[in-house]
């Protein structure tokens, strides 16, 4: 069985409810309940009481980028499990045979990673 | 009447969308309850673990010291530091929210499915969506301009990101079993079999684990770390911002509650009780999994954080992989 109409509906009402939740509180009924006394001192950036020093955006730690490169090989790798994982009493040994394959191929690829030390935070 | 319940496969009619539109209203108000006394009890419960009383002030047993509390930052001001990204400031909030609400639509809370979409792929959908509000958090500790929000929110990404993948990877060992991303369908399929927890053992110890690096929540809470980081990505955020940060963690809590329930611990099936009270049941036990653990474990540190996702858990999980497959084609 698929998904129907009233299926894709039903999200499409969660989406609107799950906003309308936010806004209504933020914009609807927040400016109704709270103050708004706006003081140069208040909008400061936080550095724990310290007058704060230069900018936030700054370039940042590549080690972030690797993790995010492994994230995207892996994850994307197992997105495609999932089809096969649905299918797999059709397609039977021969899907089996070819995902073992594929997750030799993907444990190479940690091992590497691994080896590479790209695995390690220092 | 009856037939209005059946909204899943017939025509869309007007009565059918009033009945849908209901439908949300009831798990958005149900969510919301739950999260409150979630909050509640998580106090309660670890001030009884550590030998304190917990909160007892407001209303008897302090039952209601969550309203008061929501009340509160209900009017707080709404502060937006002069260096933030103003517009990316004011959405970043939302952007965590609104994917941490939809994926509860999939969830067969009951066995009749009243409130829950008979979604085809809704394993898939709850994973995407969750992954959804990892750029929320990490928009919110850009934007604000802050240092320690900028860090909270790279560590905050960094984790997420790590664990989504043994978290995925575990869950297919499920998928593997029952042959669908229907969570109505995997809930029937332990129903009639056995609950996955016994022959999947392995991967709901990954998932428990992924899970609770996934909530960011102890030991692996090291995003909010307070002693090091201030609050990390929420820092600059007051009011009722905040409480939407909060909410989003505290409805992923009770929707990751749901996932292992209905993935591992058959949903609403169970004997004598009714199909809800056994859902709840298993969800509670869930969450009060992660009190304890808060309760007893001490913080990780960042370094033993990322290898072990890549070095324990992934290998663990693909394994698992491998052996589910070959038993289940096999056999």
């Amino acid at each position: 069985m698929g998904s129907t109409w009233s299926t894709d509906l039903y999200l499409f009402i969660f989406l609107l409810l799950g906003l309308l939740l936010p806004i209504g509180a933020l914009w609807g009924l927040g400016p109704l309940l709270r103050p708004s006394r706006p003081s140069k001192a208040k909008q400061t950036t936080y550095e724990s009481g310290a007058e704060p020093i230069g900018d936030a955006h700054v370039r940042y730690n590549v080690r972030y980028y690797l993790f995010a490169l492994l994230f995207v090989v892996f994850d994307v790798e197992t997105v495609f499990f999932y089809p096969w994982a649905v299918a797999n009493h059709i397609l039977g040994k021969f899907g089996l045979l070819e995902m073992v394959l594929f997750i030799v191929l993907l444990a190479i690829g940690l091992l590497y990673a691994w080896r590479k030390k790209v695995l390690e935070w220092n | 009447m009856p037939a209005l319940w059946l909204w899943q496969h017939g025509p869309v009619t007007w009565p059918h969308v009033l009945v849908m539109i209901l439908g949300a209203i009831v798990t958005l108000a149900v969510t919301l309850g739950v999260v409150t006394y979630t909050i509640y009890a998580e106090r309660k419960v670890i001030g009884w673990m550590q030998g304190r009383i917990g909160p007892n002030r407001v209303g008897p047993f302090g039952l209601l010291q969550s309203f008061a509390d929501i009340f509160k930052l209900l009017i707080k001001e709404d502060i937006v530091p002069e260096k933030a990204d103003r517009s990316l400031f004011l959405l970043a909030p939302i952007i965590a929210f609104v994917p941490s609400f939809m994926t509860l639509a999939v969830i067969p809370f009951t066995m009749r499915h009243i409130f829950t979409a008979d979604f085809g792929v809704g394993l898939l959908y709850y994973l995407a969506l969750s992954a959804i509000t990892i750029h929320g958090v990490m928009l919110g500790g850009w934007a604000s301009n802050n240092k320690y929000a900028l860090i909270g929110g790279m560590r905050s990404a960094a984790q997420m990101l790590s664990y989504e993948v043994p978290l995925g990877m575990s869950l297919v060992g499920v998928a593997l079993m029952s042959g669908s991303l229907n969570l109505n369908h995997i809930v029937l399929a332990q129903s009639r079999t056995v609950w996955y927890v016994v022959p999947q053992i392995v991967g709901f110890c990954v998932f428990l684990v992924a899970a609770t690096a996934e909530l960011n929540r102890t030991p692996f809470d090291l995003p909010e770390a307070e002693s090091e980081l201030v609050a990390g990505y929420h820092v600059e955020y007051t009011g009722f911002r905040f409480a939407f940060f909060m909410l989003t963690e505290y409805v992923y809590v009770f929707a990751m509650g749901c996932l292992a329930a209905t993935l591992f611990l058959g949903g609403w099936s169970g004997p004598f009780l009714p199909g809800w009270l056994w859902f709840a049941i298993k969800v509670f036990a869930f969450i009060f999994f992660q009190f304890w653990l808060r309760a007893t474990m001490p913080r990780i540190r960042v370094d033993q954080l990322m290898s072990f996702s890549w070095k324990v858990l992934l290998p663990i999980a693909m394994l698992n992989l491998v052996g589910t497959a070959i038993v289940t084609t096999l056999w």
